[in-house]
């Protein structure tokens, strides 16, 4: 039984009035660890990180088995179709976790407690985006990890480097989605208004542009260096194309676009890449830091 | 002078409706003050802004600090309570606490002593889901005393309660007047505001129409006492029927009966219905401002010569 005092009798301490509020990275950590604990507790880490490792042994395995199973050709179609499911699965799940985020919070009334104590929201939004990043960290290595595992085991000849890149790059690949999923966040009121807006963003990301793009070449009778440089809109495609170079280092398989980026760019289209997938990082998460910072928590 | 928190000239819009209209007021160290007015008169939306959760014009300092400039070295001034926790429902009692207790910068935090302070020691492991809603009020008035603030800003906080737990709750925070700490809070229950304050400021539609002392204020607003009974649908108009024979002026509701009752008449109205062999179910007592509030009577119709103190309170039900 819950013992109930009549009253609260401690007086407030006069060092309270010349304490110091938590600097920044101690309070983004806080925010952070709690974020990335939070996230690890909810089914969704889980289901993510379990559907991830299914579907990169089926792909594996299915890819594999198109060349007799060994050989580093066969673990060229091994990865390429592991990279094709990271393009469905990483963004979805990083697009849908970043919308929620923020969203939900504000719903629940949490937000405004949260921003209530001596934290600013830049903290707020740094730390959930970080907390966020770790947790779709150890989905990724959790999920890839797992798969290469497997394959190593039942003796199909795995790359550590081509697995370690992907890896690398899928991380990558989450924290731009990541991003877009916390402007999302920030700008809906409702957190299913921001989930639905994250799946319209992913269709759009995954099939729309590239439809549209495929139309418009056709149609408009686009110049190579245009689709190329409107492929580097698209964060996966950039992914995509990255992903290919890193493994192949060549961009044969995309046909007169990968020739024109390799015949001008040379080894330095890993940069332009590079470049593109950091600009879709830093681009939305600034703008959701500029407009949290401006909209009501509640 | 020096106030602990001073408003001045705030303004904050939603479009073109003014939440909170050029509000200013001042509080003193140690000094308590409640934040009167029906909903949405900007009681809420002061607060808000005094935490710096909402932008608006004017100024706003907390022990000096600008809310909005120095937001943070404000806010570490004050310790916060919400009309209802929204937190993280799978962290444990002692989880939350620890999390807050960083957030406020706090380099180790005595939870046990914390816990004890609101009656939750004991309840650390439990999930924050499992706990009642009273409970989770303690829980936040606990994080809120994290660190000894010197103001404590309370929203409403028995809003979501049921008569017990309201009981409970403002007699924990009445040993919170006089320690020291300002007291800034939001109410619309004269209990509360009697048992808390020393000052009360009224809102209306967003304007701080005047501030008195508490005194004054529950003098002036409490004449009456209305009964709110609840009864089975069947028998409310036989009951209406005998109270009115016997003197009163019922008014049927969405969920009982409303009956304006003098201090001296409060037993009258069971005795009748015991009489009549009318069985009520429940009831609470309810204050004739609040009544009046909820009934959206104004405050001149509230003497009568039949000495009950709300002669016309409308078809609306009283919130518990």
């Amino acid at each position: 039984m819950t013992s109930l005092p009549t009253a609260v009798t401690s007086s407030p301490n006069a060092s309270a009035a010349v304490r110091v509020p938590p600097g920044l990275l101690r309070n983004v950590l806080t925010v952070a660890h709690r974020e990335l604990r939070d996230a690890i507790r909810s089914r969704w880490f889980w289901l993510y990180t379990l559907s991830f490792a299914i579907l990169g042994l089926a792909v594996s395995f299915v890819s594999a088995a198109g060349t007799g199973g060994t050989g580093l050709s066969g673990f060229g179609r091994t990865t390429a179709g592991l990279i094709n499911l990271v393009l469905l699965v990483v963004p979805l799940m990083a697009l849908t976790s970043g919308a929620a985020s923020i969203a939900s919070d504000r719903e629940r009334g949490m937000l405004a407690y949260v921003l209530a104590q001596p934290v600013s929201r830049l903290e707020v939004v740094l730390g959930k985006y970080l907390g966020l990043a770790g947790a779709l960290l150890a989905c990724l290595s959790l999920g890839l990890g797992t798969c290469a595992l497997i394959l190593a085991w039942k003796g199909l000849r795995t790359s550590p480097a081509s697995i370690l890149w992907l890896t690398g790059l899928s991380l990558l690949l989450a924290l731009a989605m990541l991003s877009l999923g916390m402007l999302i966040s920030v700008l809906a009121r409702r957190a299913s208004v921001a989930v639905g807006t994250a799946i319209f963003v992913w269709l759009a990301l995954v099939f729309l542009t590239d439809l549209a793009l495929m139309a418009g070449a056709l149609a408009l009778r686009l110049r190579i260096e245009t689709l190329f440089g409107l492929s580097l809109v698209n964060p996966l495609q950039v992914f995509k194309m990255w992903s290919l170079h890193a493994v192949d280092a060549t961009l044969d398989v995309l046909g007169p676009a990968g020739l024109y980026a390799m015949d001008t760019f040379g080894d330095r289209v890993a940069i332009l890449f590079a470049a593109a997938l950091v600009a879709w990082i830093i681009l939305p998460l600034g703008a959701a830091m500029a407009l949290f910072a401006r909209r009501s928590p509640v | 002078m020096s106030y602990m928190i001073h408003i001045e000239h705030v303004t904050k819009r939603f479009g073109r409706a003014a939440a909170v209209d050029d509000a200013t007021l001042d509080l003193g160290a140690g000094e308590s003050l409640a934040l009167w007015g029906a909903n949405g008169a900007g009681k809420t939306t002061l607060i808000r802004c005094v935490l710096g959760l909402l932008g608006f014009r004017g100024t706003i300092r907390v022990g000096g600090h600008d809310v909005r400039r120095d937001g943070k070295a404000a806010r570490l001034l004050i310790g916060y309570v919400p009309q209802e926790l929204g937190f993280y429902d799978d962290l444990t009692v002692c989880e939350a606490v620890a999390f807050f207790s960083r957030l406020k910068g706090l380099p180790h935090t005595d939870t046990d002593r914390t816990l004890a302070t609101v009656g939750l020691l004991g309840h650390e492991r439990k999930r924050i889901r499992e706990l009642s809603g009273g409970m989770k009020q303690r829980l936040a008035l606990a994080i809120a005393l994290l660190g000894d603030p010197p103001v404590l800003v309370l929203d409403e906080v028995t809003a979501s309660l049921d008569a017990v737990g309201r009981e409970e709750f403002v007699n924990l925070l009445a040993g919170l007047s006089g320690t020291g700490r300002t007291l800034l809070f939001a109410s619309h229950r004269i209990e509360e505001v009697a048992a808390l304050s020393g000052r009360v400021a009224v809102l209306e539609a967003g304007r701080i129409t005047r501030v008195v002392p508490c005194a004054d204020f529950v003098a002036e607003t409490d004449r009456g006492t209305v009964l709110h009974l609840f009864l089975a649908p069947s028998v409310r108009d036989q009951a209406m029927q005998s109270l009115r024979v016997g003197g009163f002026s019922p008014h049927l509701n969405g969920v009982g009966i409303l009956v304006p009752v003098t201090p001296e008449r409060k037993a009258a109205p069971f005795r009748l219905l015991a009489e009549a062999r009318i069985p009520v179910d429940d009831f609470e007592i309810v204050s004739a401002t609040h009544a009046r509030r909820v009934a959206h009577v104004p405050h001149s119709a509230s003497s009568s010569p039949g000495g009950n103190a709300v002669p016309h309170l409308a078809a609306t039900e009283v919130s518990s």
